[in-house]
Formats: C-alpha cells, structure tokens, sequence
C-alpha cells in the first residue's frame, strides 16, 4: 500500500537525516580535544597531524616552563577564591530568590545573569577604568571579584533549578519539629540542594579557570593567569609546549567531569 | 518565610552595584568625553563611530558572524538534542557527556587545536588532498567560514542543552497522537515537535548568539590580524591605541547592539509561546 510506504519511508529518512546530521555533529565536538591530545605525544618539533612518533618530551619540556607554571598557579588560585565566594553569595541569593515572587527579586534575579548575555570583554574594560578612577591599578583580589561577577551565575542557576524542586511540606515539617531555621537549613534544605550546588561551584571553577575578556583587562605582567599566557604563545610561536599544556589541562577537565558527574550529577544538573 | 530571607540577596546585589553596576556606569560616562579625565562632554566618539564606514561595518560583520554561528549551531544542535530526548537513560548520559566535554575544555586549546585542523598542512586538508577533493591545500584559517565553524562547535553545547530540556518535558503523547492521526515523522516534527520546542530553541539561540559575538578568543586566533570583530576593535582601542573614551563608546555600542538582537529574540519566543507558528 502506498501510505504505508510512505510513512515507513518517511520514518526512516528522518532518522536517517537526524542520525548523519547528529553523528557529524558530535564528531565535530569531539575531534579537536582528541586530536589536540594525540598531537601533544608527538617526538617531533612540529604541530603536524598524526604525529610522526611518540614521546612525552614536551610534557617534559613543561617542568622548565616557569613562567607556564606561575601562569597555572596564579589561575588556580582565582579559580579557586572565585568559586568559594560565587558558592557562597550565589546560593544566598538564589534561598532568598526562590523564595520570593517580589518584582524587586526578579528584577535582581535578571541582574546576576546578564552577565551571561552581555559582552564580557565589554565588561572586563569598563572594570579596568573604573578601578583605575579610583586610584587602583590591577591586582589579584580585583581579579577575583571580576570573576565573580561573571561566573556566579552558574551557581544561581544549578542552585535555583534544585531549590524549585525542594518540596516546601520538608521545610514546614522541620519547621514544626522544632528545629530552628539554621538547623533547617544545615539538615533539610542543604543537602537537598548539595548537588545544584555542587554542579554549579565546578562550572564556575571551569569559567573562571578558562576566563579571557576579563582577565585581560584586570591581569597585569605580575598576576598573568594561564589563557592568557597561552593565547599569546599561541599568537607570537607555536610550540608544541603549548600542546603538551592543554594536554594537561584536558587530562585535568576530564578528571574533574568525571568527579562532578559522580558526585553532583553533572550531565542531570546542565539540562 | 518573607523578609529574613530576602536579605540574603543583599551581599551579591552590593558586590554587583559596586562592581558591574557601577563600573557599566563609568564606561558609559567615559564614552560621552573626549579625554580620561572627563571634563567635558561630547559625543564625538558615536559621531565618528557612525560616519566612519569601516567602524560601523565591523559591528554589522559582528552581528552577522552571530547570526551564522547560531545558525549552524541549530541545523546540527537540534538533531542532537532530538536523539538524545530519545535515548535511554544512559545513552542520554554518554551524549550529554560528549556534548558538555567540549564547553568544559578550556576556550584556548579548543581554539588551539582547531589550528592544528585547519591550518594549510592541517588535517582537514591533509583528508581533502588525499580523498582528491581538492588540488591544493584550502584557505581555512583566517577566513569567516573557518570562524564559523570553530565558533559553532565552540558554542554547540549551549545549543543542545535548552533544546534538550524542552523536548525531554514535551508530552510524548502529542508526536504519538499527530502520528496515529496519520501525519508522518516529517510533518510530525514540523507541526508538533518543532512549534512545542520553540522556547528552547529561542533559549538556545540567545545564548549561542550572545557567546559568539563576543567570543573574543576564538575570533582573534581562528581569524587572525586582518578579520576585525568589536572584541577585537575594543580591545585594540583601548589597550593598542590607548583611546580609552573611544574604545568606552565601541563597548557601549556593542553591548547595547547585542541586547537589542536579545530582545528580538524574546519578543520571538514570547510571541511563538502564545500564538504558535502562526
């Protein structure tokens, strides 16, 4: 029968169109992490594809790398003071947002995301003039509060996504029982939300870590963090350090993704 | 419950006046004088921004690369947000995993390696020349088109997720009925499953958008010295020339383009929401 051909027909060329369209898709997402991993074994001196022979001679090559290093060291640590204060103001803010359905919230819940949205780079510059009319000049603690306005909405999102499914009736109960709001909160609301809040803190640990724009306004020569550093070997010569390097940093983002996933949940968190 | 709680809100709304708040203020003041030190006002930095062709041609290059990344971002993010909401639970879990590796790789060496891909002895080439489909290695670094394609694998996560989260809510019922009516899987997706996941995709788009005109790494690597976009004329003014009004007035222009083509957008999804396609 004609019909049934065609739905059988349209059926499968649908899956078929998806399944290419998706398959290329998710080549074309995976490729360059592999590829940049397998270019960094390479034993020669140049970037070429498939290495000519394997060695870790560049991964070698990065325990000279002072400058790399100091460059990791001082990305580490505003990655790290960036997430603890983005964990701590972001998930005040988002008990006190959830909570609340004053046009004054929603117009801060809007706030605390554009950051998201608006040009990053555009903000980092406005940050660097406005430091600088008032007399400062780029240091590692402006740094950190740059980045804390860029990456804390992460945490407002994951944390307020897990509060709107935190059931209020376990609030009233604890509540009733006796326990005070602190007790609550440490023992009902906390580890209700503990992966929201999990899965948002790695997500603004891996921005911060990775941040550009405003890094590159608020860092100066002494405080140089690792993307930078690297975007100018990048653009001056590029070595195959510069391979070996990312390597690291692949290695270390799958490590970390592995944990989120298991402890937070992560791929559950990001829909 | 009320006022006790609400006043968490206060520590990161003072940090945001104080640090984003603020500062967005200055720059906007910055942009309406000649000179640093802000004596007298002008607008001499817009004048000359929208008489000079080449300055306003670089924002509507901008805009455009927005327009193109988001683009390319849809036709391949929506396939893969479709198989995934029909995936079982741990398929859905290894493809969200591939599609999140690369948001969580660092900006930098994904741009690096794409170098490494696209460069004239690269491996896309390498595959062109060996396949015969092309006599000589391509142009692909330092073109728009390779700008395109990095920007879209870049941004392809912000894509799917929305678009995941709106079909994985969708009443399997509606597709089934539209199918037992008779309407097959094409006029099914275009009738149904499309219209009902408006709202993800705008989401989608927003995000895509936002991140690729701004992406300020990847434009400048994959595109070199001579493919000029408002990050790079930005950062060019105020740290190359050290023209720090001008580059307040390109950060004011370009912030307020991109929040505009934002609220296009949302007025889009609002609309779609409640009248449909139409």
């Amino acid at each position: 029968m004609a019909s049934v051909s065609r739905t059988q027909w349209d059926a499968i060329s649908i899956k078929v169109v998806f399944g290419l369209l998706c398959a290329v898709a998710l080549i074309f997402l995976v490729a360059p992490t592999l590829i940049v991993l397998i270019t960094s074994f390479t034993a020669s001196e140049s970037l070429r594809f498939p290495p000519a022979g394997l060695s870790l001679r560049w991964y070698a090559a990065l325990i000279d790398a002072d400058q790399m290093q100091r460059a990791a060291w001082n990305s580490l640590v505003v990655a790290f003071w960036t997430t603890i204060i983005s964990v701590v103001l972001g998930t005040a803010a988002a008990l006190a947002i959830a909570r609340s359905r004053a046009p004054l919230m929603r117009a801060a819940d809007l706030l605390f995301m554009s950051p998201l949205l608006l040009p990053a780079l555009a903000f980092g510059f406005a940050a660097l003039i406005f430091i600088n009319k008032l007399g400062f000049s780029p240091s590692i603690p402006l740094l950190i509060l740059g980045h804390v306005i860029v990456c804390v909405p992460f945490v407002l999102r994951t944390t307020l996504a897990s509060l709107s499914q935190l059931d209020p009736g376990l609030l009233e109960a604890s509540e009733i029982l006796g326990a005070s709001r602190i007790m609550t909160f440490r023992r009902v609301t906390l580890p209700l939300i503990s992966s929201g809040v999990g899965a948002g803190a790695f997500l603004a640990f891996m921005a911060s870590f990775d941040n550009v724009p405003v890094s590159l306004f608020l860092a100066d020569e002494r405080t140089e963090v690792l993307p930078i550093h690297l975007w100018q070997q990048i653009e001056t010569n590029l070595d195959v350090r510069t391979a070996a390097a990312s390597g690291v940093i692949v290695i270390a983002t799958l490590i970390l993704m592995a944990l989120a996933e298991k402890f937070a949940g992560l791929t559950r968190q990001m829909r | 419950m009320g006022a006790p709680d609400s006043k968490l809100v206060l520590p990161l709304a003072a940090l945001f006046i104080a640090f984003f708040v603020a500062p967005l203020f200055v720059l906007l003041m910055l942009s309406l004088h000649d000179e640093v030190a802000m004596t007298s006002w002008t607008l001499g930095n817009y004048i000359s921004f929208f008489t000079d062709r080449f300055s306003y041609s670089i924002l509507i290059d901008t805009l455009l690369l927005g327009a193109k990344a988001t683009l390319v971002c849809f036709i391949f993010g929506f396939p893969v947000a479709w198989l995934a909401a029909r995936a079982s639970a741990r398929w859905q879990s290894i493809l969200l995993f591939l599609v999140i590796l690369p948001i969580l790789t660092s900006v930098v060496v994904r741009t690096f390696s794409w170098i490494v891909i696209l460069g004239r002895y690269g491996v896309l080439n390498q595959i062109m020349l060996a396949l015969g489909l092309s006599r000589e290695p391509l142009r692909l670094l330092y073109t728009e088109v390779g700008v395109v394609m990095v920007l879209a694998q870049v941004q392809m996560p912000l894509m799917v997720l929305p678009i995941l989260s709106v079909l994985a809510k969708m009443d399997p019922n509606l597709p089934d009925a539209s199918r037992a009516l008779g309407a097959g899987e094409w006029r099914t997706l275009w009738k149904i499953t499309l219209p009902l996941s408006i709202p993800g995709i705008v989401a989608g788009c927003i995000l895509t958008y936002a991140a690729s005109v701004t992406a300020f790494v990847t434009q400048s690597l994959i595109g070199g010295a001579r493919l000029i976009y408002m990050p790079l004329d930005i950062y060019q003014q105020a740290v190359g020339a050290n023209n720090w009004p001008y580059a307040a007035a390109l950060s004011i222009i370009f912030m307020v383009s991109v929040m505009a083509v934002v609220a296009v957008l949302n007025a889009i999804g609002r609309k779609s929401e409640t009248h449909g396609l139409g």
